[in-house]
């Protein structure tokens, strides 16, 4: 669908704000170095504040960056307005044009560009019917739902066959369960049409099901790049860690290292670890648990006692005390499991592959 | 050095856009020219003299002037009454409006004609009706009251006559900020025991008082700044608008002139930044959220009655007075002889050259009206939606027109271009051309117009125009097919509103005004002083009937061809 699917590379990125109270000059973006590769589908998740929309403006143009040079298709674009650009974006709250119809808005793009009418007929007949809502040209913006409107935003964005898509929390103003099924109908468009898309959301479960790579961003800084396993599964800080799921953290001194292995004493207890190959023996490391990796169980690692029992109907949810450290843990299929209620002793268990060292 | 890139990165795509770019500098080459420049012109004049170099010897010599003390304690006497007198009647009305339940549909209409009466009509019109009404041959004096030397002549005339024109301007600001106040907040405090009245104290009136400074200083602002009325019902209690006027047309002494409106122009300017810089923030501080439902209205009798038949009466009394000079017009002579005749609107149109004064109005505002609604909308676009330099410039610039009273403005003009800039000759061909005339329309139109479109924009999500921008629209192309159809109603309204600002106007005109050109207001102005009220109201009237006849059309093209109905929808 696209004419030519285009990657983005940011070089040293960097946007300097004044913060309006104090009148000093803080970085809402710094240094950031990013390669988007063409056709890939890439998020930028992290709190609000961070700095993700501040990057997505930078790539649209609507910010000038203060640092750096950002690249589109390999061509620098520093200097061009976000009408010279080769990008399209969906935005937060879908900026509809509300005095044209369905159609006019979709052919908007394509009028400026000087197409023919037969040919923008066309255009926009079928990129209506690739995100379902063929036969409602004629509706006003104010005529639809959430959903179809940002059904209208996107397709508007993708009529122009942008090099890159850019996508502001598109579904954030949408209910829970619209929110899934458009996020899946997101996926499918952009894999049909082939194109690069760069997306900002706050919502860890939606950059999670779309993206080929997410970001994470702190403060302005990248925190993270990888794939959504990388990510959950070897988080580079406690940061990254708690922002995309839920994590336990234990802190203790390793010991005992041997290649890769090695022992940790949390709260005077002995945890055999693997990872441990770039740390050093002696030194304070914290150990990352998912509250789903580890069971309630007679026999384990870590003797804790439980502080708060909790039935969620796929799960049991647990918060136990090892020592003076609070853990969650959530066990799922409960039905069949020994169920441990508030004040009881129990050991926390869990394998030690599934305990990631930072 | 780090944030010059950006800086420098903003600059390249604005220079991207040479539409922009020539549209931002031709705003400001305006806004200099004939806002900046009149009253430096006027500065410089009044302390630098060819002979005498620099000086405060002008400054000494008016204010040894008993008349020109006089005019100033004049002046601040009248801007405080009027100030304090219309925004306690605004309130009055708005709290009415806002508050208390409006039985019958007869009284929401009179709150509505009242609140668009000062739109429509000439500034004097009050002044002229008066004397009509309350004068030594007044109607209501002469025969219901048999006083016969009845004097409204001063500073009674003036403050009546200006707290009827201003107050419904205080009412309507006053209105929005009382909509604003959240029910609960008020029903809180009933809720722990206080009163209504209790209420109206200590949580209505301090939520509202600075609105209420706000309204106070505009109101102080118009009053000191208006012409017409004093220069009609003053009589000899001088103000220094028409000070003013004097020194330059009975004194000849442009330079004590330039002196004086340098201190009006003072005077006005620390009220308005007082205005702009410190209350309007603390409302908006304090009044920020919209109201969160429907209020209870008051619908206690004891409550609804007294204070419905007040404004009630107030509201007759000024429609009257309104009413008052088309009857003026059809009478053979006021306060003698009242049988009906076509005689004042025949003799204007024979004898006073009605036709070329109406053509010459009609035609200068008509000229003026889309040049001023046009810029004020581009004026705003640029404030709200654009980012650049010279942005705070602009916006500054256009509004601070507001403050500047048009007899100060008149004289600048004449300082600043009879013999052209700096007194170069440049543009001195414009002095007594039809094209002075429009800009100074453009000039004093201007601040009411972009303030509208400001807050017309300011509704607008950003967003909207940015997505027209990121799918290739340039500026102008994203002005052209987003702004200016989003805003379609609030450009046709600024077009009628300069329009019959412009048409209305006698402040700056009346200094500039050449022999050629015969307007209205000046007629008008000119029939009065002389005594001769009929053929003043017969112009009068004619001119109410084209003002109203534009409003009437303007409601009825936005009601047909306008936006709001379906972005409102949206929201």
């Amino acid at each position: 669908m696209s004419k030519e699917k285009k990657g983005v590379r940011l070089e040293h990125i960097s946007k300097i704000y004044q913060d309006p109270k104090t009148g000093k000059d803080f970085y809402a973006v710094k240094d950031a170095n990013l390669e988007i590769k063409p056709g890939s589908f890439v998020t930028l998740l992290g709190p609000s504040g961070c700095g993700k929309t501040t990057t997505l403006r930078m790539i649209a143009g609507f910010e000038s960056p203060d640092e750096g040079e950002i690249y589109l298709g390999g061509e620098p674009i520093n200097e061009l307005t976000p009408n010279k650009r080769d990008t399209a974006m969906v935005f937060q709250s879908y900026a509809l044009l509300p005095h044209y119809n369905i159609f006019d808005n979709v052919a908007y793009g394509l009028k400026l560009r000087k197409m023919d009418k037969q040919t923008i007929k066309e255009k926009v007949t079928n990129i209506l019917k690739l995100v379902g809502l063929e036969g409602m040209e004629a509706r006003m913006t104010n005529q639809l739902s959430g959903g179809q409107q940002q059904r209208v935003a996107l397709a508007r964005a993708l009529v122009l066959e942008p090099g890159v898509l850019l996508f502001d929390e598109p579904l954030s103003n949408l209910d829970a369960k619209l929110r899934v099924t458009m996020r899946t109908e997101i996926r499918r468009i952009q894999q049909e049409a082939g194109i690069t898309a760069i997306y900002v959301t706050h919502d860890q479960s939606e950059a999670m099901a779309l993206s080929d790579q997410i970001i994470i961003m702190e403060k302005g800084v990248v925190a993270q790049i990888g794939t959504p396993q990388e990510i959950y599964y070897h988080p580079a800080s406690e940061f990254v860690a708690d922002f995309i799921g839920e994590a336990n953290f234990m802190r203790g001194p390793l010991s005992h290292k041997q290649g890769d292995a090695g022992v940790v004493t949390v709260e005077g207890n002995a945890v055999d670890v693997v990872g441990a190959a770039n740390m050093e023996e002696g030194k304070e490391c914290t150990l990352v648990l998912r509250p789903e990796s580890a069971v309630l169980a007679e026999q384990g690692q870590l003797p804790c006692k439980v502080i708060m029992s909790c039935f969620m109907g796929a799960y049991q949810n647990y918060h136990v005390m090892v020592g003076n450290t609070l853990m969650k843990i959530t066990d799922f299929n409960p039905k069949n499991k020994k169920i441990y209620n508030a004040g009881d002793t129990a050991w926390v268990a869990f394998e030690k592959e599934n305990v990631h060292l930072l | 050095m780090a944030s010059r890139q950006s800086a420098a990165l903003e600059r390249k795509k604005l220079m991207a856009d040479p539409i922009m770019v020539t549209t931002i500098v031709v705003l400001i080459t305006f806004l200099t020219l004939f806002i900046l420049y009149p009253l430096a012109i006027l500065l410089v004049d009044s302390v630098y003299g060819a002979e005498t170099g620099l000086t405060m010897s002008v400054f000494q010599r008016i204010f040894q002037m008993p008349s020109f003390r006089q005019a100033i304690t004049n002046t601040l006497k009248v801007g405080m009454t009027v100030g304090i007198l219309s925004t306690v009647i605004g309130l009055l009305f708005a709290y009415v409006e806002v508050y208390v339940k409006l039985r019958t549909k007869f009284t929401a209409r009179l709150f509505q004609v009242v609140s668009m009466l000062p739109v429509v009509s000439p500034p004097f019109v009050l002044s002229l009706s008066m004397i009509m009404l309350f004068g030594k041959a007044g109607i209501i004096t002469r025969y219901l009251l048999k006083i016969y030397d009845n004097s409204v002549y001063g500073f009674g005339g003036i403050t009546v006559v200006q707290t009827l024109t201003f107050f419904p301007v205080c009412y309507m600001m006053l209105k929005g900020l009382l909509k604003n106040i959240d029910p609960s907040l008020e029903e809180a405090a009933r809720d722990m025991g206080a009163s209504r009245f209790k209420v109206f104290t200590s949580v209505t009136l301090p939520l509202i008082l600075p609105g209420m400074g706000n309204a106070f200083l505009v109101t102080f602002i118009e009053s000191i700044a208006d012409f017409a009325n004093p220069m009609i019902i003053g009589g000899s209690y001088d103000t220094l608008a028409t000070t003013i006027y004097l020194q330059i047309t009975g004194a000849y002494d442009k330079q004590g002139a330039a002196a004086m409106a340098v201190v009006l122009l003072s005077i006005t300017m620390l009220m308005y930044l007082v205005q702009k810089y410190v209350l309007e923030k603390k409302t908006a501080a304090t009044l920020t959220g919209k109201a969160s439902r429907g209020r209870m209205l008051i619908e206690d009798k004891s409550v609804t009655i007294p204070l419905t038949v007040l404004c009630s009466l107030v509201a007759l009394f000024v429609i009257l007075m309104y009413i008052c000079v088309p009857f003026g017009a059809c009478f053979n002579t006021w306060g003698y002889d009242f049988t009906l005749t076509t005689k004042w609107f025949v003799r204007v149109f024979e004898k006073y050259k009605g036709f070329q004064a109406f053509r010459d109005s009609f035609l200068l505002s008509l000229a003026s009206a889309p040049i001023t609604a046009l810029l004020s909308m581009i004026i705003s676009y640029l404030v709200v939606k654009r980012k650049f330099k010279a942005k705070g410039f602009i916006e500054f610039v256009s509004m601070l027109a507001m403050a500047v009273p048009g007899t100060v403005l008149g004289v600048g003009y004449i300082r600043g271009f009879v013999n052209g800039v700096f007194g170069t000759g440049f543009l001195s061909g414009i002095y007594g051309s039809a094209a002075i005339l429009i800009i100074v329309f453009i000039v004093r139109s201007l601040p009411t117009g972009t303030r509208s479109g400001i807050s017309a924009l300011r509704q607008i999500d950003k967003s909207i125009e940015e997505s027209a921008y990121d799918m290739g629209a340039d500026s102008f192309q994203v002005f052209m097919t987003v702004t200016l159809p989003l805003i379609k109603d609030s450009f046709l309204s600024g077009l009628v509103t300069a329009f019959v600002r412009s048409i209305t106007a006698i402040s700056a005109i009346i200094l500039l005004v050449t022999p050629q050109f015969l307007l209205i207001t000046v007629q008008i102005n000119e029939f009065a002083e002389k005594g001769s009220y009929g053929i003043a109201c017969a112009f009068a009237t004619i001119l109410i009937a084209i003002t109203y006849g534009s409003v009437l059309l303007m409601n009825l093209v936005i009601k047909y061809f306008g936006t709001s109905r379906k972005l409102k929808e949206v929201e």
